[in-house]
């Protein structure tokens, strides 16, 4: 369809992206907005480029949180669906648990993890994150695992096929792809909590913890800046989620027409 | 006056790339009122194309269309014409009598004139005890019943059907053929039909048009002589044999024009 | 039906056993871990077992018993519970404000395919970007910003947090669901001469029901985590995440206070996702069991 083409779809997120922009200087000049309500974005990217050491250092301290919690959860994730996979018993014990966790601030445990750990200790964040990205590895990875198409089993079967033999040939396959698809999930919801963990006290060196000091000592411009270095940060995992995705996967997936 | 009246109707996409399709090409057909006749032939002779025209859902490229002796668009607007297609398109959301009110909803009909055709149209497809249950409750076949009492909800004088029973199994296909033509008796309705098969052209048209592709155009037009009163015996009569090979010749005509350029498939001999 | 009934009383059971099980590993621990914590790889991971880093569970539910402060009359279970319905109203506002602002403007998109195409893969992204860093900034407009001469209470900006965090699935599953109608349902409208109004309301809202329901779940918890970060990161007075940041600063002398919070803050959360799953359920309702999420 030639309304599919690369301009189409490239131009309009464009206008709009620098119409916004614009409107958003242009309110804050005409009308003269205080600096604690809305900082114009031209002030906001020289504050990034001004403090770009500090946000640097204060994102990697984030980042490091978030990316250590996103590959020690991933990791205990997969291995533990596996055993969920296997133990129907155990998916029916953590599956509730589960869907329970998904609707909980569930990041309010670092109040009590801050207690159980040193104060200056990064510990209680990277466990915080850890323990969100396993859940979400694991819900989907044991999907995948077991929800594998019928026949590919019977099939297997007919050839008289050990268990571990299908494990390896039908399901392990089939659940690569749920678990791109949940470390895409995972990525930024990674970054998000290493994030939120910073505001319940304890070690004061990230992202989180910049921005609220910022705040407090009335530099909202700089606080931006940090705000936006950590929407970086948060796009930077995402797409290196999303490169691992469709490096892994071989062939596209059928996209349903659009009415 | 005619019921469908199409003068050198020609369909074109991508007029002009390399992508252009000639879908239909100069296609002259009359259609009178309460007559039945039948669309066939092979993937992509625009049978369907054809259709959509009459139903104004596509604009023709050149030609004319008339319906009841208006333009296609007005004979839309004016809900001059039902139509039903191979998924009955039920929605799963509304309950068997809500499904055939749509049409009457959109209309502006008041409720309780609503409830009242819709009771009716349930009488004639013999499906009244399941007014209140949900198409997924349904079997395949109930499920095309409702969508054509649905297209003769506001009892228009002509019915555009596009496959309806392709995607049932061979008895109930049979038996909603018997079905459509007492309703169609019944309301006098014109039909305008396409179909895969031959055997079901044939045993429900007064004409079959056999239509051949690239580019789609109309080859033969095969009378069909069964007279009015078709019932199961029909099935064993002289002249539906004779009609289904001269339905059956005409297609070949088409397929060994093209049988060396491009393999010409989804007629079924059936 | 009476299967679906027992199907939920053994998943709560379930739920119930597995809360049972994390309370045994956490006396377990206690019993067997260091007091003091300790290494595992040479690094410092071992949580502390002592009494006053990790309390005995009935310590913390039977601190909801006892008074919130020594010498106050209210016990901690009414504080918490006074806490979480604030922070509940909170997050509802956010949830239907974020929802209903989600839902218009995914009708805008479905109608206009150039808003579509502009303003869609900046919402996408949005979800992956951590907007939650503009709490504070969003938070320290209250007390200070005057519009027209009214004063912007600070509980409306974890409101409007919470919408904002709501709004962004909601715009996104509603856009999905109003243009997944399938060409024939389009096709029979087009035949009927329908207006664009009449399809939205009569086919593409209803078809999209099925998309919204799991874009509502993850607004719910949306709406809850937008407010409570709201509250802990300036301390907003009267919901259940200022409660936690409170009881965590009295940890040291009080350890078990701040999980009574953290419960709280956890129930907030399912009440909220209680109360959509109804709300789904009603929607749901007359359609076919094809789909569980």
């Amino acid at each position: 369809m030639s309304t599919d083409s690369f301009a189409s779809r490239v131009i309009p997120p464009a206008v709009f992206g620098v119409g916004f922009l614009s409107l958003w200087e242009g309110v804050v000049r005409v009308f003269d907005l205080k600096p604690y309500f809305l900082t114009p974005p031209s002030k906001i990217i020289v504050q990034f480029f001004t403090n770009f050491g500090p946000i640097r250092e204060a994102a990697t301290v984030s980042g490091k949180n978030a990316l250590i919690g996103l590959i020690v959860g991933a990791v205990f994730g997969v291995l533990m669906s596996f055993t969920l996979s296997r133990f129907r018993f155990l998916s029916q014990l953590i599956s509730p648990l589960a869907v329970a966790l998904n609707a909980v601030p569930i990041f309010v445990l670092v109040a009590v993890l801050n207690n159980m750990f040193s104060i200056t200790s990064e510990i209680p964040r990277r466990i915080m994150v850890t323990l969100v990205v396993y859940f979400i590895v694991l819900v989907n990875v044991a999907k995948g695992l077991t929800q594998v198409h019928s026949t590919h089993i019977e099939l297997m079967r007919s050839y008289a096929a050990s268990d571990s033999a299908i494990l390896r040939k039908v399901r392990i396959p089939n659940a690569v792809p749920y678990l791109f698809t949940s470390l895409k999930i995972a990525a930024p919801v990674a970054v998000i909590t290493a994030f939120v963990s910073e505001y319940f006290g304890g070690s004061q060196n990230g992202l989180g913890s910049r921005i609220t000091s910022n705040i407090a000592n009335s530099k909202n411009a700089a606080a931006w800046a940090y705000v936006f270095g950590a929407c970086l940060l948060g796009l930077i995992f995402y797409s290196i989620s999303i490169v691992l995705e469709s490096a892994a996967s071989r062939g596209g997936a059928a996209t349903k027409k659009r009415n | 006056m005619n019921a469908v009246e199409l003068s050198g109707v020609s369909k074109i996409f991508n007029e002009g790339t390399l992508k252009q399709v000639d879908a239909v090409v100069d296609v002259s057909l009359t259609v009178q009122p309460g007559e039945f006749v039948s669309l066939i032939g092979p993937s992509g002779c625009g049978k369907s194309t054809l259709l959509r025209l009459i139903a104004n859902l596509l604009e023709p490229t050149t030609g004319a269309i008339a319906v009841n002796g208006k333009s296609s668009a007005q004979a839309r607007q004016d809900h001059d014409y039902g139509m039903a297609f191979q998924q009955a398109g039920l929605f799963d959301w509304r309950n068997v009598t809500k499904n055939i009110e749509l049409p009457l909803e959109l209309k502006g009909w008041e409720k309780a004139k609503r409830t009242d055709r819709a009771k009716q149209m349930l009488e004639l497809v013999k499906l009244p005890e399941f007014a209140e249950l949900y198409p997924w409750q349904l079997s395949g076949g109930m499920q095309q019943r409702v969508a054509i009492a649905r297209a003769l909800a506001a009892h228009p004088q002509l019915l555009l059907m596009d496959e309806p029973f392709g995607a049932l199994d061979e008895m109930t296909r049979e038996y909603m053929q018997g079905e459509l033509l007492r309703i169609c008796a019944e309301t006098s309705t014109t039909v305008v039909f396409v179909t895969h098969s031959i055997p079901e052209a044939v045993y429900l048209s007064n004409r079959v048009v056999v239509m051949s592709p690239r580019p789609g155009r109309i080859t033969k037009i095969v009378d069909v002589k069964l007279g009015a009163n078709r019932g199961e015996e029909t099935r064993n009569a002289e002249e539906f044999f004779s009609g289904i090979t001269a339905v059956r010749e005409a297609l070949r005509g088409t397929h060994a024009d093209h049988v060396a350029a491009n393999a010409v498939r989804g007629v079924e001999d059936r | 039906m009476i299967s679906s009934v027992r199907r939920s009383a053994f998943r709560a059971g379930m739920f119930v056993l597995s809360l049972v099980l994390i309370a045994g590993l956490w006396e377990f621990y206690k019993f067997v871990g260091p007091q003091d914590g300790g290494q595992l790889f040479g690094m410092r991971i071992l949580p502390r077992a002592n009494s006053q880093a990790m309390p005995h569970v009935w310590d913390m539910l039977s601190r909801y018993g006892r008074p919130e402060i020594r010498g106050s009359d209210r016990k901690v279970w009414s504080v918490v519970l006074a806490g979480a319905w604030f922070s509940l109203r909170l997050s509802s506002a956010g949830f239907i404000l974020g929802a209903s602002i989600g839902v218009g403007l995914a009708v805008l998109m479905a109608r206009y395919r150039v808003v579509e195409r502009g303003l869609l893969p900046y919402l996408v992204l949005s979800q992956t970007v951590p907007l939650i860093a503009l709490a504070p900034l969003v938070v320290s407009w209250g007390g200070k910003l005057q519009i027209a001469g009214f004063e912007w209470p600070r509980w409306l900006s974890a409101a409007v947090l919470g919408a904002f965090l709501a709004f962004f699935p909601v715009s996104v599953g509603t856009l999905k669901g109003l243009t997944s109608v399938p060409s024939s349902s389009l096709e029979l409208m087009n035949s009927y001469a329908a207006s664009w109004r009449q399809t939205l309301i009569k086919l593409r809202f209803p078809a999209a029901v099925p998309f919204m329901v799991p874009a509502f779940k993850l607004a719910a918890s949306g709406s809850v985590i937008g407010v409570v970060v709201a509250e802990i990161s300036t301390g907003l007075k009267g919901g259940i995440g200022r409660l936690v940041i409170e009881y965590a600063r009295e940890a040291t002398a009080d350890p078990a206070k701040v999980f009574t919070a953290v419960f709280g803050a956890a129930a907030l959360g399912l009440v909220m996702a209680a109360i959509v799953a109804a709300a789904d359920v009603m929607l749901m309702r007359n359609r076919p069991k094809e789909t569980t999420i």
